[in-house]
């Protein structure tokens, strides 16, 4: 039978793909991929720990990341057309202007 | 039985997908994977009994915010493969494992489970979008709100910031024009 360990295991295993996306990708459209992949491996956690402890404010976590995620996606994406338009690229290395 | 095959079905087909969107040089292909590994996610909320969930999951992400990624596709060159600067890709991998894993054990060391209780306890013989319609409508019923509002400073910030000069081309070469007026110019 499939328990919650399980689940909590596959979120894990989704949210370091995630992770290495985000620490591997040089492409900004590509780092918001990556981001999104990481918030839906917390959300099947969520939505496990509710499962099995009975308990809905698993759901409504997920419920509210959702929205979260959402919104960063239509303010990121502006962001994104704006450094388009001003470096006509989304390479991580070429927007850097900041010489550390 | 069903629910044990329809959890293997989905992780691993999940994992794959996710791992096409990671690794793909192209960004069609990693959308396209991303969006599909969204639907069985949404598999997965169906399997766990959170209807509603799983709805607001096809709705909100295979719907409007592949939606929106699938426009903004279109404003950048999206055709030709991306070229991205890998170096020490092994280190990385080896690194996001590891904090990831170090990430898992510091979220679940804490937790004795015999300890969690539930808080809101789902009812018997209700429908789960009743359910959850009673708890968000009543105990996170100013969250809700403020997630209402949070929504909307993202559509006038998104309307905002990408209305602006939109009637300029942003994937032609701009330099292309002037070339093309010095020729005229020159005949």
């Amino acid at each position: 039978m499939i328990g919650l360990t399980h689940y909590l295991i596959v979120s894990a295993i989704i949210f370091s793909i995630g992770l290495v996306g985000v620490l591997r990708r040089r492409n900004l459209l590509m780092l918001f991929f990556a981001t999104e992949v990481m918030l839906n491996a917390v959300n099947i956690a969520f939505a496990a720990i509710s499962h099995y402890y009975n308990d809905l404010t698993g759901q409504m976590f997920a419920f509210f990341i959702i929205a979260i995620a959402a919104s960063e996606v239509a303010v990121g994406l502006g962001l994104l057309i704006v450094l388009y338009k001003k470096y006509g690229s989304l390479d991580l290395d070429d927007l850097a202007s900041m010489k550390g | 039985m069903y629910e044990v095959i329809a959890f293997y079905l989905f992780s691993v087909l999940t994992i794959g997908l996710f791992l096409v969107t990671i690794m793909s040089k192209n960004v069609l292909y990693a959308m396209t994977s991303l969006a599909a590994g969204m639907v069985l996610i949404a598999g997965f909320f169906f399997i766990l009994g959170a209807d509603f969930l799983g709805v607001v999951q096809l709705i909100v992400y295979v719907g409007a915010v592949m939606a929106l990624y699938s426009f903004a596709m279109m404003f950048f060159d999206a055709t030709k493969d991306i070229k991205e600067k890998n170096t020490n890709s092994s280190l990385v991998f080896l690194l996001g494992g590891l904090s990831a894993l170090v990430l898992v054990l510091m979220f679940a060391a804490p937790i004795h489970s015999d300890a969690i209780q539930a808080l809101y306890p789902m009812h018997e013989g209700v429908g789960n979008a009743q359910d959850v319609g009673i708890v968000l409508f009543t105990k996170y019923l100013v969250p809700f709100e403020v997630a209402a509002v949070m929504l909307l400073v993202a559509m006038i910030a998104g309307i905002i910031l990408a209305g602006k000069k939109m009637d300029d081309s942003l994937t032609e070469d701009l330099s292309a024009d002037d070339e093309i007026l010095t020729q005229k110019d020159e005949k």
